[in-house]
């Protein structure tokens, strides 16, 4: 670690603080209807559109039928980009001539990108076309994001409201999100990409003859404005096989500056939209802490076990000041690897700038536990802000069980009901995970899949279901995941991760939006002190940790003492 | 459901039109215009014929010029395509080795590595981006320190005098701005280039 390392860090995590309050307002602003700068421009489009569709803006939605829009909306998405896909050879922008996608990788994909989980079990640049890429991709980069953040700001509304039956409207805050946070932010994000290098062109690649006369093909396209997206709608989904890694896609470090803010901004910012919308700001600002608290130490622990290199390979002859480099780009060096390593997963994003299955076991763990979390530090847009105030939920009625007074949050009397769906809605984590992990460490067919043997191949099998099941798409890429069984359980493992999570939520916000909001006695917990921020974080951690501890043992954990004692596999 | 058929139909036919093809097409349009060199991939023209990217790592395996880390892209087999062949610095399919830190695979390449540096007189530790491949098999860069140590070498290939060979190393070499942000590296495409220059 050097002092130029954490510099680098915290320059970059002080640039995401600076923009959280502002755009938090503005969020705020833009799902309560208001007026915003953009109004003049985007008014008459946003208009259009629902005359177009047919919606009326200012009618509201009960939960189930904001969730059933939701739900027609991802099914349209998925047979539309499934369609894409499965067609690209007849479409146009297809310079390279690329076959149609194979169902089966299809099928995964279209999930991939309508859950805002943009696993790729395909190199990009070996496999999709243009249109494939802009069309399809990139559109399902907005689309995703922006529903994830209507079904936070539907969260949010059933505790600024009281004895209210709505939680809004899906097609309104969902075309709102699209329009006025995701389109005008990636527009100047593409702009400033393009200009420190990052291609944007309809070509297909260039030839190049190298000083020592080979044939080097150079694949190209329009990268730039997929790369603003995909980070700013902590998608992840890269249009090259190695991701923000490879040179086009992130060319130098103040790209990855500028990559590393805006996979993290919304959902920062998202905790103060909450916290306006609820009436209060200081809520937000606690919530606030607790990401920080949790992101931060992360960091911390990946770039210190970064920094420290492979004892093996220093035993080699190495230079261990060099760090572990295996997997690492030079212009990104340990320092800004790790942090994007750990925002990345912290977030929902899941796009690096470095591999993930080459680092050093704790290096690869952390990123790994982020995840399984439940994606809350701070998260996916949108599905980080609502798993953040399930978990608010569950250490409200910790807290509640201690001293025996029934629980609080925001004024709502928290009961039997908002507790068994929070629950609901954190289980289907290890359900999908350890359950889907467990049959693939004995199916010899998926076990044929591993790039590595030992504890780290069951690290790549645990790494693949955390991060399909928590919709992050970051991967240990040794592992072939393009079989029929990967592509179809990872796909389930999405499935499960998005939907089956999301709907005990919209449950839940339902039937805390029917509520009346009680006021503040001496004997109510404050949520916004931080007290309750320490609270959070052990809840937090330990639900985490119980959950995944067993497995991790067996995984990272074994492999950080066997490495250290000189056993390789 | 049936009421929320239209609409989803509506919209995500409308978000493809602006999401998916004005905004990129919108973006492609500007960059023509206002970054046609970065738009079309930094290409670098020698004599009029493209010899590469700027951002993007080529292989090299002459003793007359400064060698790229080592790359884990592979190509399809031309013999059978269903496999794949060692093809380091291949810009049409990116990737890293994906090895662990424990396995064999990645012990035994560094091992031949250091062997390989150590029979060129390569002494103390070495720099460990000069003997780990990169994330996307193309980085275009390595350290000064891993550029220095190759000088003497080339120099000798090319009968230039190994102080010379340094100074250009050191000039071309790029550091941290105000001292602390981004790494110190060396583009080993341009150095080859400016090396190209001095004979």
């Amino acid at each position: 670690m050097t002092l130029a390392g954490w510099l680098q860090i915290g320059l970059i995590l002080g640039l995401v603080a600076l923009t959280t309050r502002p755009l938090g307002l503005y969020m705020a602003r833009v799902f309560s209807g208001e007026r915003t700068f953009l109004s003049p421009v985007l008014g008459p489009v946003e208009r259009a559109f629902y005359r177009l569709a047919g919606v009326a803006p200012e009618r509201e939605q009960t939960w189930l039928a904001y969730t059933r829009a939701m739900l027609v909306f991802s099914v349209a998405g998925f047979v539309s980009l499934y369609v894409i896909l499965r067609l690209q050879a007849y479409l146009p922008f297809n310079p390279r001539h690329f076959d149609n996608v194979p169902p089966d990788l299809a099928f995964n994909t279209a999930i991939s990108f309508l859950t805002n989980t943009n696993w790729q079990a395909y190199g990009g640049e070996t496999t999709m076309s243009n249109f494939s890429q802009m069309a399809g991709l990139a559109t399902h980069n907005f689309l995703s994001a922006a529903t994830g953040v209507a079904l936070a700001i539907a969260v949010t509304r059933a505790f600024a409201r009281h004895s209210a039956t709505t939680l809004g409207n899906f097609w309104v805050d969902m075309t709102r999100a699209a329009l006025y946070v995701f389109l005008p932010v990636s527009l100047l994000i593409a702009i400033a990409l393009i200009a420190a290098g990052v291609p944007q062109t309809l070509a297909g690649s260039v030839d190049a003859t190298t000083l020592e006369g080979a044939k080097q093909t150079i694949a190209l396209g329009p990268i730039a404005s997929q790369e603003a997206i995909k980070q700013f709608g902590t998608n992840g989904g890269g249009f090259f096989n190695a991701n923000a890694a490879h040179p086009f896609e992130n060319p130098n470090a103040w790209t990855n500056l500028l990559q590393i803010w805006a996979l993290l901004a919304v959902s920062f910012g998202l905790v103060i939209t909450f916290g306006k919308m609820v009436g209060s700001e200081k809520q937000g600002w606690a919530f606030f802490k607790i990401i920080a608290v949790i992101l931060a130490s992360a960091v911390a622990i990946v770039y210190a076990a970064e920094s420290m290199g492979n004892p093996l390979l220093t035993h080699l002859g190495l230079d261990p000041t060099g760090g572990n480099m295996e997997g690492k780009e030079t212009r990104f060096g340990i320092a800004l690897s790790s942090l994007f390593a750990a925002a990345t997963t912290g977030t929902s994003c899941g796009g690096v700038n470095a591999m993930q299955d080459s680092f050093t076991p704790i290096g690869g763990m952390i990123p790994m536990f982020l995840i399984q979390l439940g994606e809350i530090v701070p998260g996916g847009v949108g599905s980080g802000l609502y798993g953040l105030v399930v978990f608010a939920i569950i250490s409200v009625f910790v807290a509640g069980l201690m001293v025996g007074r029934t629980p609080e949050f925001l004024g709502k009397k928290i009961e039997s009901r908002e507790v068994k769906l929070a629950m609901l809605a954190v289980l289907i984590l290890p359900l999908s995970i350890l359950g889907f992990a467990a049959v693939a460490a004995l199916l010899p067919s998926a076990l044929s899949s591993l790039a590595n043997n030992g504890p780290h191949g069951l690290s790549e099998i645990l790494y693949a279901y955390t991060s399909a099941t928590g919709n992050n798409g970051s991967a240990f890429a040794g592992l072939n995941a393009n079989t029929p069984w990967y592509n179809v359980t990872l796909g389930i493992a999405m499935v499960l991760g998005r939907f089956a999570y999301v709907a005990p939520v919209m449950a839940m916000a339902g039937s805390i939006a029917a509520k009346k909001k009680v006021a503040a006695s001496l004997g109510t917990f404050p949520t916004d002190g931080n007290l309750f921020v320490g609270l959070m974080v052990g809840v937090i951690l330990i639900v985490g940790g119980l959950q995944f501890f067993p497995a991790l043992a067996l995984g990272p954990i074994v492999e950080h003492f066997l490495m250290f004692a000189g056993k390789i596999f | 459901m049936l009421a929320h058929v239209r609409p989803a139909i509506v919209l995500l036919a409308l978000f493809t039109l602006l999401t998916g093809l004005a905004y990129p097409l919108a973006m492609t349009g500007v960059a023509a215009v206002l970054f046609p060199r970065q738009a079309g991939g930094s290409l670098i023209l020698r004599d009029g014929k493209v010899v590469g990217s700027a951002l993007i790592g080529q292989n090299f395996v002459s003793t007359k010029y400064f060698h790229s880390r080592p790359s884990a892209t592979s190509a399809p087999d031309p013999k059978d395509p269903s496999k794949t062949i060692d093809a380091p610095y291949n810009a049409d399919s990116s990737g890293g080795s994906n090895l662990g830190p424990t396995s064999k695979a990645l012990i035994d390449r560094v091992k031949a590595g250091v062997e390989a540096k150590r029979a060129e007189g390569w002494t103390g530790p070495l720099p460990a981006d000069a003997l780990t491949a990169s994330a996307s098999g193309l980085d275009p860069d390595i350290s000064p320190e891993n550029a220095l140590l190759q000088a003497p070498e080339v120099a000798r290939a090319r009968g230039l005098d190994a102080g010379e060979v340094r100074q250009l190393v050191l000039a071309q070499a790029r550091n941290p701005w105000m001292g602390f942000f981004g790494e110190s590296r060396v583009n080993v495409l341009k150095l080859n280039l400016a090396l190209d220059q001095m004979e």
